[in-house]
């Protein structure tokens, strides 16, 4: 076991060498693909589900189908459907955090008050003022939510696809140490990765409360 | 103050029913909330729909502002069937239904948006609006972060913003306490003297119906009839201290008499003008 001072040593190597940077911007790169496209597709078909009954009918039970398989049990598969493991990876990624995202956009559209957008249609709103200046904004304290809780499993889901079929990134530097007998550096390693979910989480906090100043408010008040 | 009043008088906002029934519900839940009711409202006037609750009254107003539709009979706005919700019938809920992430200006100045204005003339409408409400000095606010009185007044505005023929009210004022109901009592006919347009007023207080109403109709329990139609003779501009008038004591009491014949019935769950 590496003690203290091993891992900090190792650390400070790990900083001033030049893996760090392809490292880290791989993982990164990986996360804000997977998670980008995670957080459109939720998005879209949240509300396409929450809005529409027949668009819930047809997408629910694949989708309920799917959500119970773990990102993990994926790769195998996601490895054969990918050309490059780059993209399988990035699929995995977005397979993590599409459902938190989904679900949680679901929840926010259905749970839109009906006497609000019933106030809108009587002021005049036509279907997509109401959807965009009604079911979106109802449901974002929602999608805020999904998108802050895909933002953990994303990272999480990466970093499990990188270990088994990675090329660098902090997952795969991570496992990489342990095979090369490097222990200080699977501290090094983990505890980076605990610094780069906790960074994103706390932009995405910003950004939430960025695009939702009415709920901070509400909150504060509560 | 009564010559201005008819110079006032607008010449649209005439309501006809003609034996209108409302069913809600579906397959053996389905029951007559509504029946028969046949009524002539005249432009500019403000009437009070009184009655138990459950007794189908904010369901033939959601069915005015177009959200609900009749099962039977004819339903006309100057004379042109009610289709969908439109702002030319503007609603306001028991509760407020303000959007919350929305400022108390964006609010007012929504209807205006919808109909394609610029945001310099949509706002300035709303500061309009909100002048006559006395609510200029929080319009940057969120709904929030008024009171209870303060988010009805602002309800109010966002909907005659849109200079409606009907302002359809769902009890707006039960929820508030009672000097702050009364306050708002004396806006609304303010308001009203100022902007003339034609008043449904659903309410199950009888002092309220009576302090604002021309005309009150008396609905009976589910499935709701019309009862009784009572003109409110007292002059305007009125003042709160109508109420120890003699004539005000004499109409409550058989306005309570007319409730309690009709009220033996155990009592009902509120309808909503969005149907159940």
């Amino acid at each position: 076991m590496p003690t203290p001072v091993d891992v900090l040593e190792a650390g400070i190597a790990f900083l001033k060498s030049p893996k760090i940077v392809n490292d880290v911007s791989s993982s990164l790169m990986r996360v804000f693909a997977g998670y980008g496209v995670a957080a459109l597709i939720g998005i879209a078909l949240g509300i396409a589900i929450g809005r529409s009954r027949r668009a819930s009918d047809i997408l629910m039970p694949p989708l309920e189908l799917m959500r119970p398989i773990p990102a993990v049990a994926w790769i195998p598969l996601a490895v054969l459907m990918f050309p490059s493991s780059e993209l399988s990876m990035i699929y995995i990624t977005f397979i993590g955090a599409l459902f938190p995202i989904l679900l949680n956009t679901i929840h926010g559209v259905e749970s839109v008050d009906q006497r609000l957008i019933a106030s809108a249609r009587s002021l005049g709103g036509t279907r997509t003022a109401l959807l965009r200046e009604v079911i979106l904004p109802g449901a974002a304290p929602n999608i805020v939510t999904g998108l802050a809780v895909g933002m953990g499993t994303s990272w999480f889901c990466l970093i499990t696809a990188e270990m088994i079929s990675g090329q660098f990134g902090i997952g795969y530097y991570t496992w990489e140490s342990y095979t090369l007998q490097n222990y200080s550096d699977i501290v090094v390693g983990m505890i980076l990765i605990g610094l780069l979910g906790m960074g994103s989480s706390y932009l995405l906090r910003r950004l939430g409360a960025a695009l939702t100043p009415w709920h901070t408010i509400e909150e504060a008040r509560r | 103050m009564s010559g201005r009043e008819r110079l006032n008088r607008p010449d649209a906002g005439r309501i006809e029913t003609e034996k209108v029934s409302i069913e809600l519900g579906q397959g053996a839940q389905a029951f007559e909330a509504v029946r028969d009711i046949s009524v002539t409202i005249e432009p500019g006037e403000l009437v009070c729909i009184l009655g138990p609750s459950g007794c189908g009254k904010s369901t033939l107003l959601g069915a005015l502002a177009g959200h609900i539709t009749t099962s039977k009979g004819r339903l006309t706005v100057d004379g042109a069937p009610v289709g969908g919700p439109h702002p030319d019938r503007g609603i306001v809920f028991q509760y407020h239904t303000l959007f919350p992430w929305k400022s108390v200006r964006e609010n007012v100045a929504f209807g205006p948006k919808m109909r394609g204005l610029k945001r310099s003339e949509r706002h300035r409408m709303a500061d309009e609006i909100l002048d006559l409400v006395g609510l200029r000095d929080f319009a940057d606010r969120y709904p929030s972060q008024l009171s209870g009185g303060m988010q009805q007044r602002v309800e109010i505005a966002r909907v005659l913003v849109n200079r409606p023929r009907l302002l359809l009210m769902d009890e707006p004022f039960s929820a508030l306490d009672a000097l702050t109901r009364m306050r708002m009592q004396e806006l609304l006919l303010d308001i009203w003297e100022r902007v003339r347009t034609t008043i449904l007023f659903v309410t199950h207080d009888i002092d309220e119906a009576l302090f604002l109403a021309d005309r009150i109709l008396v609905m009976s329990p589910r499935p709701g009839r019309l009862l009784e139609q009572i003109v409110v003779p007292f002059p305007r501009p009125r003042a709160t201290d109508i109420v120890a008038l003699p004539e005000f004591g004499k109409l409550k009491r058989h306005c309570l008499d007319l409730l309690r014949v009709e009220t033996r019935t155990a009592s009902l769950p509120r309808l909503t003008p969005l149907g159940l």
